[in-house]
């Protein structure tokens, strides 16, 4: 005799839950109505360890247009137009399948800007794997980036910026977070609440298809473990030409006025999207499956009403202009379906054929999952791994180049270079080029700067502080290019909630931002939160992956991050305070321990701000934040961008009780490394600590000077490929 | 100069083109890809991108589009025709041009500033190169004699062919010189604020040929 697990446990709800559902409906669910509750009810869909703690973050600010709840955020760049954007996960799909994972991730972070009638012009994207010599790691790398590509390329969106780190924790679950940038005038953009009983539900964009049926409850809800190759069918295959007529169909739709409101289809498919919209509108909808266009004949009502397939769009519209709507469809190529309506009450009704398959109040399947309070608790110490990589005994020089190559730290070109990061011909700042990306909107008058942040490692030392570091991180690089932050978007990469420890570290990190961005006045104008990232060897490194958007009002002011003439004096400026604490360097000889040192919020934010004004007054060559392996990676990488060398002395750290050791490779927030005349930097209150020249980086630090040909460090800055392809051949 | 920029269902670079067209001429259009009718423009830009996703092979399906047909006419009537990058490939498919395109040697797309030189003049341009299938092929005899008629129009700059295209060949035009291909992308080389000017000397060279 066996035991069967109830359905509803395979599906990933708890047996309170259940009852709950059951008291809800008066009634045991049916299976089309079980499968739907399982999603909306999965930690994807209704956050329920994650919604009460984001209820610290600030969301008001001036320049706000859209906040969270919406498909995006979206924020005021003046002259009545608005800059959408939004972050978002697709972890567990990559780990299972990177081409298609990273690939349907950027597909549907595109489709969450275009919903609100925002036309995307820009793609950033923040990767995580394992240490480069797993085989597994480089597979996963090659993977994500070719997919990410694939799919940004093909539609014809500027992949601009982005970052990636590699870090054993990341070896079995690594982290794909895409984020789009979208332009839009603000009196054209709309919400996603549906709305005019007896108005038509049209389905646009690809068939129906049997892929990814469940992702959203087995896959992003659950650990990944052994058996992850039985989970490939839930993965989705992604089609960028399908969505390019789709995107250029909503936009021709909105921009002509023909949608009451419009939706995409990402995790748990038209349940989720039926189900929001309804929910928003403070209606009900009616949705006929049979008149669902379908990929496979046979499917059942409970996998339409689930299906992850992609490119797809749901849109409300008056009845009477439902056959233009279908006509412009047909212009662009992309399929259309009536396949449902407007209805009076909050029901959601299910029908196949006009007989009722399931039917649900909407508000018990979309806002009645239960929220849970954590119960966190600080672990006792460093709870992951760190091997040595560093021989003891290094010299300062060779510490530089061990730094240079290390792939946290070397150039990403090979990746970036892999993306198309000029179409649409708004990109001033290229990769590498200077610290944020920067784009034009000649349509305002002006341009924006993006950034996209978050120092997994640091975060695992100290998750409070480590979220501050990496909010500063992004304002620091908004800065080096003169932007002000306008809103900030998060995707909130944690390990299970449900432990204690994962759940202290998502508890302490959303206060960190909360307390970060109210701090420096920013707004958070959207966000996402992915759980439940953990492998068989324990979780990942805590990542929050926060992204700032600002303006700047002249594009030909930008410096770069790269020295720029030979004689400039270079000069630190901020409150940076270096510490070897959670640095690469640590890292890498295998000394990583809990706790940073505190940072100054505000004195940060003042440093921003000057250095902010001196470049948009154009008295700075380059600017370049002190991040990674510190001031003398940021020394080396300043030499490399500019092709230069220099020749400084960090002998006046000293005054802040840095060792030498620190002041060449102590990180922390607020450091900012500039070149420029020596009386500019002397207006900032620069430190003044050498001068751009040479061919070679010449660092004075007591008894660890070094110096290092600029083309030894070039060398070691540009071994990623051989690193990412060795033995791929 | 009128310029008419084809857009086809997965172009991406449409919108760039006509950009580069209007600062260098005296107005541009795009014109739909199912459109027989070219609306009376001088000259027509074939753009960048994937056009009808471009899964069978690059341009397999666009040179069957109704514009391309009207394109082809034009191109008879010595109008002059750019075709940039997928648009390259899209009139290689035609017939329009000779050779074809095949995979990057490295088999990856890649985004990149590269230097070309123009063969009549040696002049150098520093213009963004971005594609996957950019490997300009043809056979050995038929690379000989479009050299000695001065159909290669662009090499890579040494150093700079990372594509692997056979003799460096970035460009080539028609035996008449009046449509060129090419795979790097004149249109985002036209703002110094976003890298480089030097692809509107690509457009002049093309408007000579009208005139």
């Amino acid at each position: 005799m066996t035991v069967e697990t109830p359905k509803y446990r395979e599906l990933g709800l708890t047996d309170s839950e259940y009852e709950l559902i059951v008291e809800k409906l008066g009634r045991e669910p049916n299976d089309v109505e079980l499968a739907m509750f399982s999603l909306l009810w999965s930690e994807h869909c209704a956050y329920k360890h994650s919604r009460k703690l984001l209820r610290r973050l600030p969301t008001e600010g001036e320049r706000v247009v859209m906040g969270p709840g919406e498909n995006a955020g979206a924020v005021d760049v003046g002259k009545g137009y608005a800059v959408a954007f939004k972050v978002e996960s697709h972890n567990h799909p990559s780990a299972v399948e990177p081409f298609q994972g990273a690939a349907t991730g950027v597909g549907g972070i595109m489709r969450d800007v275009f919903a609100i009638g925002a036309r995307p012009i820009a793609l950033l994207d923040s990767l995580r794997f394992g240490e480069l010599d797993s085989v597994r790691s480089r597979h996963l790398l090659d993977g994500a980036v070719r997919g990410i590509g694939h799919y940004g390329n093909s539609i014809g969106v500027a992949t601009v910026g982005g970052e990636i780190y590699f870090e054993e924790p990341y070896e079995h679950n690594c982290l794909v977070n895409a984020m789009c940038i979208g332009f839009a005038k603000t009196a054209d953009m709309v919400r996603a609440a549906a709305a005019g009983v007896g108005n038509s539900v049209v389905l646009m964009g690809a068939s129906t298809g049997r892929d990814g049926i469940g992702g959203a409850s087995v896959l992003a809800s659950a650990e990944l473990g052994e058996g992850d190759e039985a989970k490939r069918p839930t993965v989705q295959i992604g089609d960028p030409f399908e969505e390019s007529k789709l995107l250029e169909c909503c936009l021709e739709l909105l921009e002509k006025g023909l949608l009451v409101s419009l939706q995409d289809l990402g995790a748990a498919g038209l349940t989720s999207s039926a189900g929001e919209m309804a929910s928003a509108g403070g209606v009900g909808i009616d949705i006929d499956v049979a008149a669902v266009p379908l990929r496979e004949a046979d499917m059942e009502p409970f996998e339409i009403m689930v299906s992850e397939s992609q490119e797809r769009m749901l849109a409300v519209v008056e009845p009477a202009r439902v056959a233009e709507v279908r006509a412009i469809c047909e212009k662009w190529q992309t399929a259309s379906a009536e396949i449902g309506k407007v209805t009076e009450g909050g029901a959601i009704r299910i029908l196949r054929d006009g007989e009722v398959v399931g039917e649900m109040p909407v508000e018990a399947l979309v806002d009645g999952c239960p929220l849970y309070d954590l119960e966190p608790a600080e672990p006792g110490g460093w709870i992951y791994g760190n091997r040595a990589t560093l021989a003891a005994g290094a010299t300062a020089a060779e510490e530089l180049l061990a730094l240079l190559s290390s792939p946290n730290i070397a150039s990403k070109r090979w990746a970036f270079e892999q993306y198309d990061f000029l179409v649409g011909s708004r990109t001033v700042r290229r990769p590498e080029q200077a610290d944020a990306a920067v784009l034009q909107l000649p349509e305002a008058d002006n341009a924006i700067a993006v950034s996209i942040d978050g120092n997994g490692r640091r975060v695992a030392c100290d998750p409070y502080l480590g979220t501050i570091e990496a909010v500063l991180e992004c304002a620091q690089n908004l800065a080096c290019v003169g932007a002000e932050p306008l809103g900030l978007t998060n995707c909130l990469n944690f390990g299970n909630p449900e432990k204690p420890a994962g759940a202290w570290q998502l508890d302490r990190a959303v206060s960190g931002l909360a307390d970060a961005c109210n701090a420096l006045g920013v707004p958070v104008v959207g966000g996402n939160v992915s759980l439940y990232n953990e492998g068989p060897d324990g979780p990942i490194y805590p990542t929050p992956v926060v992204a700032l958007v600002g303006e700047l009002p002249d594009a030909e002011q930008v410096a770069g991050s790269g020295f720029a003439r030979p004689g400039d004096a270079i000069g630190l400026v901020g409150p940076f305070e270096p510490n070897l604490a959670g640095s690469e360097l640590a890292k890498q000889r295998g000394e990583l321990d809990t706790g940073l040192p505190r940072s100054d919020i505000t004195a940060v934010a003042q440093a921003c701000e000057v250095v902010r004004g001196a470049i948009r007054a154009g008295k700075l060559s380059s600017a370049h934040d002190a991040s990674d392996g510190g001031l003398a990676i940021a020394l080396a990488e300043s030499a490399i961008a500019g092709g230069i060398g220099c020749r400084v002395d960090l002998q006046h750290l000293r005054e802040r009780g840095c060792s030498p050791e620190e002041a060449l490779f102590g990180e922390g927030p607020g450091g900012f490394l500039v070149s420029g005349e020596r009386t500019a930097l002397e207006d900032l209150g620069a430190i003044l600590l050498g001068e751009v020249g040479g061919e070679a980086i010449e660092i004075a630090a007591g008894d660890r000077s070094l110096t290092v040909s600029l083309a030894a460090a070039t060398s070691a800055f540009q071994s990623l490929p051989a690193q990412a392809e060795r033995g791929d051949a | 100069m009128i310029w008419g920029v084809l857009q086809f269902p997965g172009s991406c670079d449409e919108r760039d083109a006509l950009h580069a067209c209007e600062v260098h001429g005296d107005g541009a259009r795009l014109i739909w890809h199912e459109s027989r009718d070219l609306d009376g423009v001088d000259g027509v830009v074939v753009p960048g991108g994937f056009s009808y996703g471009d899964y069978l092979r690059a341009g397999a399906i666009a040179r069957f589009s109704p514009a391309m047909e009207a394109v082809a006419e034009a191109a008879a009537g010595g109008a002059p025709v750019i075709g940039i990058c997928n648009g390259f490939q899209v009139l290689c498919e035609a017939g329009l041009l000779p050779g074809a395109l095949l995979r990057n040697a490295e088999l990856r797309f890649r985004c990149h500033q590269v230097e070309l030189v123009e063969e009549i003049s040696g002049e150098r341009l520093s213009i963004p190169a971005k594609h996957g299938e950019g490997r300009y092929y043809a056979p050995e005899e038929m690379l000989d004699r479009m050299e000695r008629d001065g159909q290669v129009a662009y090499r890579y700059a040494e150093g700079h062919n990372s594509n692997g295209s056979a003799r460096d060949i970035a460009g080539v035009t028609n035996e008449r010189g009046n449509v060129l291909g090419l795979m790097p992308h004149p249109e985002h080389a036209v703002d110094p604020l976003t890298g480089s000017t030097d692809g509107l000397r690509v457009f002049e060279r093309m408007s000579k040929v009208a005139a």
